[in-house]
């Protein structure tokens, strides 16, 4: 590795260190995502009032957006995963990048189908081809491509860096999605939280969106933890610490 | 409180995606956890293989 890395991530990103550390922050983690995932819900179904046009159908929202977000968050981490594992080689850059397709995967199904029942009652279709739906659905299939070219290869050092070229050339489609509702026209509503400039979203229903992003990351730390910990068992399972806990789980 | 079960007659829309989203991340949360499971499980089952065939023939590797 580089020398101008410094030594405590050299330390961090050998397998039984990060086995260690995954194992602590997850907990915390989880009870973070937990706690905000509550606060959120609480939120943005009980005290935010109904909206003035769509009723209480918009409270889909609350779970749309975050995991529309997340589906876009989870693929840039694969990425720069991808990018790291293929430039330095490090195992636990593959497995973080490999981990991180299933997850993003999951919230990008969550969107489509959140959307599809949002649009039903909304738009009065469950689906219609237009290019934020089109995109996002192409970045579900770009996951899934990802993930099934990982489990093709029989050298699974070999198919993550296979997944992890597919996984770099797809990042065209990020800008994709999010751009969409701008470049075309399209039936799906533009963007009403902007980072810079104030939203255009009550705050009574600003905050439980916003929580709720934050219960998604969580999420996404607690659930890839978990991921890369049972990875990095299978792969060093040879290896002497894995036997020490496969000795120690199986005397419990 | 049947009144927010309802969510204003869009209660066949709301509650399936939110559904959907519990159902969805618990099954991604669950099953790395019980790949773990299996894989160590399998990995005991070799070791105690090895001991055993070391037992029997202590010269063999």
């Amino acid at each position: 590795m580089a020398n101008w890395i410094p030594l405590w991530v050299h330390k961090l990103s050998s397998p039984p260190n990060f086995y260690r550390f995954a194992g602590i922050v997850r907990p915390w983690a989880l009870g973070l995502a937990l706690i905000t995932g509550a606060i959120a819900l609480y939120g943005g179904l009980v005290l935010a009032p109904a909206d003035y046009q769509q009723g209480d159908a918009y409270r889909i929202i609350f779970i749309h957006v975050p995991c529309a977000w997340m589906s876009l968050f989870c693929y840039g981490m694969m990425a720069v995963a991808s990018f790291i594992s293929l430039v330095w080689r490090i195992k636990l850059a593959e497995v973080v990048a490999m981990e991180s397709a299933p997850i993003g995967a999951a919230f990008t199904f969550i969107t489509l189908v959140t959307g599809s029942l949002w649009g039903k009652p909304m738009w009065g279709t469950w689906w219609t081809w237009d290019a934020r739906l089109t995109s996002e659905l192409v970045l579900l299939f770009l996951y899934l491509g990802v993930i099934g070219l990982y489990h093709s290869f029989e050298d699974r050092r070999q198919g993550a860096r296979a997944a992890a070229f597919l996984a770099l050339i797809g990042i065209i489609n990020v800008p994709i999605v999010h751009f969409s509702v701008n470049w075309w026209n399209t039936l799906h509503q533009g963007s009403t939280i902007r980072i810079l400039g104030p939203s255009k979203i009550s705050g009574a229903m600003l905050w439980p969106l916003l929580t709720m992003m934050a219960a998604t990351k969580f999420y996404y730390i607690a659930s890839l933890f978990g991921r890369v910990r049972t990875d990095l068992l299978s792969m060093e399972s040879g290896k002497d610490w894995v036997k020490q806990i496969a000795e120690a789980e199986g005397r419990a | 409180m049947s009144a927010f079960f309802a969510m204003g007659g869009y209660a066949m829309y709301v509650w399936p995606a939110y559904a959907v989203f519990f159902i969805v991340l618990i099954a991604d949360y669950v099953n790395p956890w019980l790949r773990r499971r299996r894989n160590l499980r399998e990995l005991r089952g070799r070791m105690a293989r090895q001991a055993a065939r070391q037992q029997r023939n202590p010269s063999a590797p």
